[in-house]
């Protein structure tokens, strides 16, 4: 009983780290219908940026982060105005084609670099302390740290986009992108700052995701299918479902890793194509 | 000068296409002579590039004309390749017959999944259909009696003689690429083609026109993933050897994609081209390493977002040459001389496709 307590409890910390996945996927498809399938390759390019600094100098990685998210910040807007805004036509398949050939430039290209090996950060006895929460059950540190970095940027991003101008002009792009141009909202600097805003969520998500696990050229695709199932779990149009739907998917995982070794990731897929057959639209939809 | 007077004749073939299809039906004989002239190296290798032919055409008519952006082909091209090995290898049934069982396999898995990934539309559908192929790659890694992770070979093709085998696989190889763009072309020209077409062009106006929008693009589905199976099957009894990383590989998919978004998607000639582009690049950058996907990658996005129609579509638009036109022309021949050399479209410049 306690064991399975147990499983829940990390289940639901793993879920912090797939919210940090998951709300950019969310943003972008919200705000422009975009889904982008390299997502999880560029949280990858995050981790490997970071990577950098923390060999060469040294560098605690948690100090890393800042840098690497505003860096990744100034890239997705870049990218999204240089590039994908050129795609956001009446072709729904471009954009998603332009991106699948990113995804794979961005594979190879980092394998080219930073060969197969796989990497860690290392952070010290942060990594591994934990505190008893009493019946036997311990809670790591270092996850707690990940799921209340996940909430807060949660609340940030919801504030974000009820009370500032641009959280007002990616509302109203997302709901008509053609009347809230005629009110002098900019829909291509819009989509720049919704692909910002989720490569700086993805860079945070990368290099936790590198201290807590490790990483390789080829982690991407897996991080794209758990921010996708996240998304879809949790229901279109709600910051906080795909938050919810993070949990969920992080449960699954090591409930499903509790029964057999091994069988964690299948249980996330398969609860992820329950809620698919029996809630098309999500568990916490506001939209339909 | 009224209606009545003119005579007229409706007719998809110009005198280029008449050309081209006799010489698809030549280069038909000479694919299925090689076993007469070639070694066992260019025939394994003709195998292969057959096999991503069929799988980029599946993939072209599911997207370029169904409008159904699959990234989990590999899925199918899995399970085809999976149930060769136990009809073949535990269920004794001769390899070579095992093969078409592969794509209807396949097909019945796309039918009963398609209740999970249709209910996903676009970009969802894409990485929903990647889910599902990882689904299917960890359940038969679990498997223990088909090798689990590491896989298995198929030692029943021990039997049969070395040349009988590498004969057969490559004038399977070649039937199904044959039947596969035989097959293609004639739907295409079919009423199920125009429907696929207006499709392609406007799910709306097309379900406004009476088309059954759902059915279709089912249909549409499973049929790729017959011939997905069918490619499974064949890849692997070329190979002789499966595990559950390759027969459910991504990179299926990749190639797939590349091909068709290179070449031209929602043409019937781009895959063709496509693939040539694509083993040519092989080819060329052979000793790079990854350095060939990443040109293939830049080269796809490149396409995308300058010339969407890709580089047969971009031919086409440039000089007016349809080798496989699926569009009807109006020719008109009446009472005045400039008549006769008068042509109208009828279907305007659809086949440009969605630029």
């Amino acid at each position: 009983m306690v064991e399975w307590l147990d499983a829940i409890l990390q289940g639901v910390l793993l879920g912090g780290l797939y919210a940090l996945f998951a709300i950019g996927l969310s943003i972008t498809y919200g705000v422009m219908r975009l889904v982008n399938i390299a997502h999880g390759d560029f949280l990858v390019l995050a981790a490997y940026l970071a990577l950098w600094p923390v060999m060469q100098m040294n560098l605690n990685p948690l100090l890393a982060i800042l840098p690497v998210a505003a860096l990744m910040f100034c890239l997705g807007y870049s990218l999204q105005r240089v590039l994908l805004n050129r795609t956001m036509g009446p072709n729904p398949l471009a954009p998603l084609l332009a991106t699948f050939g990113l995804s794979i430039i961005l594979r190879n290209g980092l394998q080219q670099i930073f060969h197969s090996d796989s990497r860690s950060f290392q952070i010290g006895a942060l990594g591994t302390d934990s505190i008893p929460v009493g019946g036997g059950i311990p809670v790591g540190v270092f996850p707690l740290i990940v799921f209340l970095t996940a909430a807060a940027l949660m609340v940030f991003v919801s504030f974000l986009f009820s009370h500032t101008r641009i959280g007002i002009a990616l509302r109203a792009t997302s709901d008509d992108s053609e009347t809230a141009g005629l009110m002098g909202i900019r829909a291509r600097h819009t989509y720049g700052i919704a692909l910002a805003i989720s490569f700086a969520l993805i860079a945070v998500g990368g290099v936790f995701a590198g201290i807590r696990t490790t990483f390789t050229p080829e982690s991407g695709p897996a991080a794209l299918l758990y921010a996708f199932e996240a998304v879809v779990i949790g229901g279109m149009g709600s910051l906080w479902g795909t938050f919810a739907g993070a949990v969920i998917l992080g449960v699954a995982q090591t409930m499903g890793a509790k029964i057999a070794i091994g069988l964690g990731i299948l249980t996330g897929h398969l609860v992820f194509l329950a809620v698919l057959f029996f809630k098309p639209t999500g568990l916490f939809a506001r939209t339909q | 000068m009224t209606v009545s007077s003119l005579s007229y004749r409706v007719s998809r073939n110009t005198s280029l296409s008449v050309v081209a299809v006799w010489l698809g039906v030549a280069s038909a004989f000479v694919v299925l002579s090689v076993p007469l002239w070639g070694s066992p190296a260019l025939m394994r290798w003709a195998v292969e590039v057959m096999c991503y032919l069929v799988l980029a055409q599946m993939w072209n008519l599911m997207a370029g004309y169904g409008g159904l952006m699959s990234v989990g082909m590999q899925a199918f091209v899995g399970v085809g390749a999976y149930s060769l090995f136990v009809f073949a290898q535990h269920l004794g049934v001769h390899p070579f017959l095992a093969i078409p069982l592969g794509g209807v396999m396949a097909a019945i898995a796309a039918l009963l999944t398609s209740v999970l990934v249709f209910r996903m539309r676009g970009g969802y559908f894409a990485i929903g259909t990647w889910v599902l192929a990882e689904v299917f790659r960890i359940a038969f890694s679990n498997v223990s009696i088909l090798g689990g992770g590491s896989g298995q070979s198929l030692t029943v093709m021990a039997h049969i003689d070395r040349s009988t085998r590498e004969i057969g696989v490559y004038l399977i190889a070649a039937t199904v690429l044959i039947g596969a763009s035989v097959a293609i072309n004639l739907l295409l020209r079919s009423r199920f083609g125009l429907g696929l077409t207006a499709l392609r062009d406007s799910e709306d106006a097309a379900e406004s026109q009476g088309v059954d929008v759902k059915v279709l693009k089912l249909q549409v589905y499973t049929l790729a993933s017959f011939g997905a199976g069918l490619v499974g099957a064949v890849y692997f009894t070329s190979i002789l050897r499966i595990s559950p990383s390759a027969a459910f590989d991504a990179n299926w998919s990749v190639a797939a994609i590349f091909i068709v978004v290179i070449g031209g998607i929602g043409t019937l000639e781009g895959p063709i081209l496509g693939t040539a582009i694509f083993f040519a690049l092989r080819w060329l950058l052979a000793d790079y390493g990854t350095w060939y996907w990443l040109v293939m990658g830049a080269v796809a996005v490149a396409v995308v977002v300058f010339a969407p129609a890709g580089v047969w579509g971009y031919v086409r638009t440039r000089w007016d040459l349809q080798l496989l036109p699926l569009q009807r022309r109006l020719i008109l021949s009446g009472p005045e001389p400039q008549r006769s050399v008068q042509t109208l479209e009828l279907a305007g410049k659809t086949e440009a496709g969605r630029t």
